[in-house]
């Protein structure tokens, strides 16, 4: 190799393919994404954040968070349940038929074939999708994060480490109340727990005539000094309200499931 | 002294300050960096050290720590280092001198507003990209300039065939201002929406962490080992081979299996872990076969440091292939203390310890005297090596364990982090290993500089006198 002006040309060229694929790619594919609409149902998803969480997502980055935290679930498939909804005319054929197969954990076409069967026998049943995977069974949501999720987000904060729980779905596993308490006196909800208070996002404060209406009920232990209450900031406030609006529990296209109040879905046969 | 000794004294003269102010800055961050890096392990000890002081809260110490070590220390050394070689290589003294010295000036400057922007809560989110945009921009021209200043001086080669190292670091020099411009642009200038942002990041820390730190630490292990073997590059053809090949595959991992993007961009990193495997073997036979048969006591000189990293760089490598080419071993330790083993291995295990060889291979040349501390050298050898191992493998077995306790729902998560609790307590003690061997460092560098300042600070004084007295004895 003679001259670095070859070196030049090589690496423009292979770098701009991981460019294309990378960066380019991802901006042409996900950049004009709008809202999608959720399965059976006219709504549409995600809709913006509250104010109050959209701030609260600045302070979830100022204080980096997602050093220890994802917000993303992974999921291993789908299997399909079959779930009787009529017995029919002849309710002891059909119990007598069910006991006999297996109903949960299928496959579409294990499904299918076990909801003929019921259906020929004179009963009613439904087909569900349930998502599996260990995050899903540890409670962290109901199906894998999906590109949707994140679309109003700025900066998108997936994070790369669990050094603590998932938070994809923290709103739906605890309020507002907790949220709070638990930021300011970690250990007080979570015995053990290794994540660090944030007690600089709260003001001690003397109680004046009247208690704070928004001071904290802090157990035993971990409350102030007799004749002091805790009061979250504003900062405080909104990254409780932010960590409250993180809910995946709609049903995509992407990533589909049957909610248990969901109008009947998939095989009415 | 023969000819050749006094063309390269000449030539090492000439980088003489940018190195001094290069290696300064770098020696310096290093130490802070690593300092914060405990302050943030501190965590694990003791969750409320810090809960009432915002700046020292885990989630801003920890970047604030990384990006100290990486644009604080890893840049600017590399950058001496680069510039010393190429000047080296090109038998040429080095051309614009005064520019790299003023632009280390600029890089202090755009680390600390970095650090300082982090601590108080003007981080970007991203990681590797938390400086505040102020930080940034200054970051960049100052990279800028030092590439001036080895391209001009790599144009005024007298000898014209390019060798191993220059393919390693040209490249080197063309990627960052690409990826950093690039991420800086579609993240925090105009940023695009959703998740396009977080592909854009895993694209970028891939390029950082893995391929720019790969490329320069190669480029200077390729300079160094045949430099000091006394050999020639056990082949130039392999060790082409694997240099294109690297540079095609490399910059195509990074994007985790799982993650809520598109499925085939985790994909396309997959099948390129995969093929790294085609470089790797071709890197490791340049490399087994350059140092077979040598019969040279490398004493824990720099000869040490560049095979100790050279050695750690490819079983890292090899590591890696396994954990993201094998989409099962990537489904476990994916989101685990694992990922962070490897960034520690990469960064202080092999590329801080190729640098800091290669500057000590170059420092008595370039200040024409001997290290100030030279049994230091030799003890942070082994500070380095035993403190990046004992810290990657300590959280690289915390990670399987974690991932694998979090492949089982049955197990409660609050007893997966019990169980990561003692190791990263253990890791705590690498990092001071590292510390002290960073310390030394920047002992042989202040006292080299010192010295050095005293020298001249004398020969000043003794020409002036001398003068004085040539007046006397006229009048």
């Amino acid at each position: 190799m003679k001259t670095g002006f070859r070196i030049f040309l090589g690496t423009l060229f292979v770098l701009g393919l991981s460019w294309c694929g990378f960066v380019l790619g991802p901006v042409l594919q996900l950049g004009t994404q709008g809202q999608a609409a959720v399965l059976n149902s006219s709504d549409i998803y995600p809709n913006q954040r509250p104010g109050a969480a959209t701030l609260g997502l600045q302070v979830y980055r100022a204080n980096g968070c997602a050093a220890c935290h994802t917000t993303q679930i992974g999921q291993d498939g789908v299997v399909c349940d079959v779930v009787l909804t009529g017995a029919g005319s002849d309710p002891a054929a059909v119990s007598n038929l069910i006991s006999s197969l297996k109903l949960t954990g299928l496959s579409k076409d294990e499904a299918d074939a076990v909801s003929g069967q019921i259906t020929a026998a004179g009963g009613k049943s439904e087909t569900h999708i349930v998502p599996v995977g260990p995050d899903i069974s540890r409670g962290w949501g109901m199906r894998h994060s999906v590109a949707e999720d994140f679309l109003w987000d700025n900066p998108v904060q997936l994070g790369s480490i669990r050094v603590g729980p998932d938070l994809a779905n923290v709103g739906m596993r605890y309020p507002l109340d907790w949220q709070l308490l638990h930021l300011y006196a970690p250990q007080s909800q979570v015995k053990d727990s290794m994540m660090p208070p944030f007690r600089y996002l709260f003001k001690v404060q003397k109680i004046g005539a009247t208690p704070s209406p928004d001071a904290l009920q802090l157990p035993e232990g971990f409350g102030p000094p007799a004749g002091y209450e805790v009061v979250p900031t504003e900062d405080a406030n909104n990254l409780a309200a932010y960590l409250v609006s993180l809910r995946a529990d709609v049903s995509l296209y992407d990533a589909p499931f049957t909610t248990a109040s969901a109008p009947s879905t998939g095989t009415h046969k | 002294m023969n000819e050749i000794e006094k063309k390269y004294s000449a030539i090492d003269a000439s980088c003489r300050l940018p190195l001094l102010v290069l290696f300064g800055v770098a020696s310096l961050w290093l130490v802070i960096g690593l300092a914060l890096e405990i302050i943030a392990s501190l965590a694990f000890h003791k969750p409320d050290l810090f809960a009432g002081c915002p700046f020292l809260t885990y989630g801003r110490v920890l970047p604030a720590a990384n990006n100290a070590i990486l644009y604080g220390f890893a840049m600017p050394a590399a950058l001496g280092v680069v510039l010393w070689i190429f000047a080296r290589l090109s038998e040429s003294e080095l051309l614009l001198p005064l520019v790299p010295i003023v632009a280390a000036n600029i890089w202090f400057l755009a680390v600390l507003i970095g650090v300082v922007g982090i601590l108080i809560g003007d981080s970007t989110g991203f990681t590797w990209l938390e400086f505040p945009r102020s930080g940034s921009i200054l970051l960049f021209a100052a990279f800028l300039l030092i590439a001036i200043s080895a391209m001009a001086t790599f144009g005024a080669r007298r000898e014209r065939v390019l060798k191993p190292p220059h393919w390693f670091l040209l490249a080197a020099l063309f990627w960052f201002p690409w990826i950093y411009s690039s991420a800086n642009l579609f993240l925090i200038a105009w940023p695009v929406r959703g998740v396009a942002q977080a592909v854009i990041g895993w694209w970028y820390s891939n390029n950082l962490i893995y391929v720019w730190l790969a490329l320069v630490g190669l480029g200077v292990a390729f300079y160094l080992l045949p430099k000091i073997a006394g050999r020639p590059l056990q082949s130039q053809y392999f060790a082409l081979f694997g240099f294109w090949t690297f540079v095609l595959f490399a910059p195509w991992c990074g994007i985790p299996q799982g993650a809520p993007v598109p499925s085939w961009l985790p994909t396309a990193s997959t099948v390129a872990a995969f093929l790294m495997a085609v470089p790797l073997i071709a890197i490791a036979i340049v490399f087994v076969n350059t140092i077979r048969g040598v019969n040279i006591e490398c004493k824990g000189g720099p000869y040490c440091y560049a095979k100790f990293a050279m050695a750690i760089f490819i079983l890292n490598e090899a590591v890696m292939l396994i954990a993201t080419g094998c989409p099962h071993c990537n489904a476990v330790v994916g989101m685990t203390w694992f990922m962070p083993a490897q960034v520690y291995l990469q960064i202080f295990g092999f590329f801080a310890i190729v640098i800091c060889g290669a500057a000590y291979e170059s420092l008595p040349g370039v200040m024409g005297f001997e290290l100030p501390f030279r049994s230091f050298v030799r003890f942070q050898h082994w500070c380095f090596i035993v403190g990046s191992v004992l810290v990657a493998l300590l959280l690289a077995i915390c990670g399987i364990e974690q991932g694998l306790k979090m492949q089982n729902p049955e197990i409660h998560w609050h007893d997966i982090t019990a169980g990561t609790l003692n190791y990263l307590k253990f890791s705590t003690l690498g990092l001071c290993l590292l510390l002290l061997g960073s310390l030394m460092f920047a002992a042989n560098i202040f006292a080299a500089t010192s010295t050095w300042l005293t020298r001249q600070a004398k020969a000043v004084a003794a020409s002036l006198t001398e003068s004085f007295e040539a007046e006397e004895v006229k009048s």
